[in-house]
């Protein structure tokens, strides 16, 4: 099957990988980048495990064709802490208990770091919309949301 | 010594146990990795050369297989192995065969017939994930459908359709001798006689998926030194390498299994399907295998809990005392056992609640139905049955005119109560439980339910076993006349039924009524109608080197009990002051009710 050069930005690096027809970026993130911080779910953009940053903006990675991520800017879970400085929203998740198993960690964290890069001071409604798509079944919500709006307190007066 | 001081014992010199942990927030040791997206799950480890596992799965809830026709997929390129249930070594299996507990049922790929919808009768393993899914669709299965039943009560009815055939009558065999599980307590025909209210009801519990947001899988990877590595999404990780041992028909040693970081499994990644299905994979191929289900099947044929279905009978005295309680109850264990049977044992050893029967009786059945095999999914076994029986309290309060959490503190058991699996209740918190739940949540009780405590008002009479009813073959319960060989048949009207104990055939020789471990020690089984039985019962208690430890009832237990010749040995079954000489009068009784084994 042909396959097609596609270069993107991920976590600030340069990234260049060959891609199959039809293959998704979640795919092609784990299997042929080696970023393997989004999770496979459901495959069907109902879970927002495989949620990633394009441009800014949350995207299921499993719905979303590689080739479309060429020239763009991508970011992971894999990519938020600075070198072994973690992100606020990583630190809160982690004092609030807002991950059990962590399966759906990587792809809420990237809604929540989403959500605040867009509104630094979001309300507990704004938090609970941004999340909605993003499915737990261990932890609950309610530390979840906890933690993205202590986070977004922390970050008050910088950008991150 | 009980097995907290054994721990500190021997753990003295280790650590202190003051480590002040509880009600202060604390860090998750494995939070960093989670937060990082770097906790290694089962598919976050990449190997070159990886191939993909699919199943061929039937689209029927019973079905049998006329024909394969695998020419097309087998010619696609990128397809490795067919894998079909010839090349399984062992292709036959039930989970808790690691523990002796019940029949081999079922296969890992299935030959003949199908009993469940999503039933796996090939593999493909192919090059891509996409190639296994092609060929899989290429793959023509002539299917010949059978009539299916999805329901407990269906399936047990007379003509059902055989869902298993290692089990003709659609329910599991307990003990190689009953098709149910058994509880009995003191005589529930008597309590029934003589309460004042009769309260029936009946509750149903649907089957719920884990619906993890990990899916089942595992990856096998063929390692240099003739063994296999496994990464796999399992909770239960040396039950599934001794499960891929035995289906495989491989020491355990040849399996280096790798696990513990697994993305939710609520009970749903203890059935070992997956690590199986790639080690024979790799086995075959000499290459990496995944095998992982998609979200569809995770939904299908991922175990789930079983449905339940309880029917609750209490009889109730005026002032608002249980004074007998039966259940028939029947555990939806779909086409397989798994893990089903222990379910039901599970469940019988809750019965019958937190509260103090001095007469119970019960029949759980693990039933098969055409349904997804069903297994432990967060306190199976009990989330249903506390679910029946909290419904049934309420229910029963009501019939008495009583505050639902009076009567709970009136019926709750208390330190030193006899409990119907011939345990003494230790460390029981139900009457505090319900004060403190009463007082947070605004409800008033009255000042007499306000002053009891579990500490006060056991024991006594309330300690005492009374005698189980067996039959003249041993079994628990009794058994119309007519079905006991070499007995003649009686008139009506006449006692049809054979008191505990006698043996009135040369033919059929009794078993002790209790088999050895399970009997009481003297001294928590005192004679009914001992005036002096209070007492000597707490001077034993306060002894505490002769707690009693060996009162368990063997239905509970899980290992089968031993028939012997003879009648029970004073010292291992003590005798009743007064024997047990009344037969239970049942006009039309069940046969679900009766000991003995459905034909």
């Amino acid at each position: 099957m042909a396959k097609t050069p596609v270069s993107f930005q991920l976590n600030g690096s340069e990234v260049a990988i060959f891609v199959d027809g039809g293959q998704n970026l979640l795919d092609a993130l784990r299997r042929t980048v080696g970023d393997l911080s989004p999770k496979f779910g459901c495959g069907q953009g109902t879970c927002g495990t495989c949620t990633v940053l394009i441009d800014g903006e949350p995207f299921l990675s499993c719905l979303t064709l590689a080739e479309l991520a060429a020239d763009r800017d991508i970011q992971t879970a894999g990519g938020l802490a600075t070198g072994p400085n973690l992100h606020p929203l990583q630190t809160c998740f982690m004092e609030n208990f807002a991950a059990q198993c962590g399966y759906c960690t990587p792809g809420m964290l990237m809604a929540a770091k989403a959500l605040l890069d867009r509104t630094p001071n979001p309300s507990r409604e704004e938090v609970i919309e941004a999340i909605s798509g993003n499915l737990c079944r261990c932890t609950g919500y309610e530390p979840i949301i906890e933690a993205v709006l202590e986070a977004a307190k922390s970050m008050q007066g910088r950008r991150p | 010594m009980s097995s907290l001081e054994f721990r500190k014992d021997l753990f003295a010199d280790e650590r202190d146990d003051s480590l002040n942990e509880i009600g202060k927030p604390t860090i998750r040791q494995d939070i960093l990795g989670h937060v990082t997206g770097r906790s290694p799950y089962y598919d976050d480890h990449l190997f070159d050369g990886l191939l993909h596992m699919r199943c061929v799965r039937s689209p029927h809830h019973h079905a049998r297989i006329r024909s394969i026709d695998c020419r097309a997929a087998e010619s696609m390129p990128g397809v490795r192995r067919i894998v079909r249930p010839e090349d399984v070594p062992n292709n036959l299996n039930t989970l808790l065969s690691l523990i002796g507990f019940g029949k081999e049922d079922e296969p890992m790929l299935t030959p003949r017939k199908v009993g469940y919808r999503g039933e796996p009768v090939l593999a493909v393993v192919a090059d891509t994930e996409r190639l296994a899914r092609a060929a899989v669709a290429a793959i023509r299965v002539e299917w010949e459908t059978l009539p299916h039943v999805l329901d407990v009560e269906a399936a047990i009815a007379p003509g059902a359709p055989v869902v298993n055939e290692t089990y003709p009558n659609n329910t599991f065999d307990y003990y190689e001798r009953y098709d149910h599980q058994k509880l009995r307590f003191g005589d529930i025909e008597q309590g029934f006689a003589d309460a004042d209210h009769i309260v029936e009801g009946r509750y149903r519990m649907s089957p719920i998926e884990q619906a993890p947001m990990e899916t089942c899988g595992a990856i096998a990877v063929p390692e240099t030194n003739d063994r296999f590595a496994c990464y796999t999404s399992t909770q239960a990780l040396f039950f599934s390498l001794a499960t891929t041992a035995k289906l495989l028909d491989m020491p355990s040693s040849r399996l280096h299994f790798i696990g513990g970081t697994v993305g939710g499994g609520f009970g749903g990644k203890v059935d070992s399907v997956v690590e199986p299905m790639s080690v024979l994979g790799a086995m075959l191929t000499g290459r990496p295998v995944k095998f992982t289900w998609d979200r569809e099947e995770e939904m299908q044929v991922g175990a789930p809990r079983g449905a339940e279905l309880w029917d609750i009978k209490d009889g109730v005295n005026r002032d608002g005392r249980i004074i007998a309680r039966r259940f028939t109850g029947y555990f939806d264990s779909g086409a397989y056992t798994r893990l089903s049977s222990y379910a039901v044992v599970k469940g019988t050893a809750h019965l019958p609640g937190p509260y103090t029967i001095p007469n119970v009786a019960s029949n759980v059945y693990c039933v098969f139905t055409n349904r997804t095999p069903a297994t432990a999914m967060r306190g199976f076994g009990i989330t249903g049955v506390d679910y029946a029986i909290e419904c049934q309290m309420d229910r029963v309060a009501e019939a008495v005119g009583m505050d639902p959490v009076e009567f709970r503190i009136l019926n709750a058991y208390r330190d030193g109560d006899m409990k119907a699996h011939r345990r003494l209740a230790k460390n029981t918190a139900l009457i505090e439980c319900c004060q403190v739940a009463a007082q947070k949540a605004g409800w008033r009780i009255g000042p007499q339910a306000a002053r009891q405590s579990s500490l006060t008002g056991g024991g006594g009479q309330r300690a005492e076993i009374p005698e189980t009813v067996t039959d003249h073959e041993g079994r628990i319960g009794e058994r119309r006349r007519s079905r006991i060989p070499n007995e003649p048949l009686l008139g009506r009207g006449m006692k049809s039924r054979i008191p505990a104990g006698t043996t009135r055939s040369e033919d059929v020789v009794a078993a002790p009524p209790q088999r050895p471990d399970m009997s009481a020690d003297r001294q928590d089984v005192l004679p009914r109608h001992d005036i002096g039985s209070s007492r000597e019962f707490e001077a034993a208690r306060s002894r505490p080197d002769q707690q009693p430890t060996r009162s368990a009832g063997p239905e509970s237990r899980g290992d089968l009990p031993t028939p012997g010749p003879g009648r029970p040995s004073p010292q291992t079954s003590p005798q009743p002051a007064v024997p047990p000489t009344r037969t239970l009068q049942r006009p039309r009784v069940s046969r679900f009710i009766a000991g003995s084994r459905r034909r």
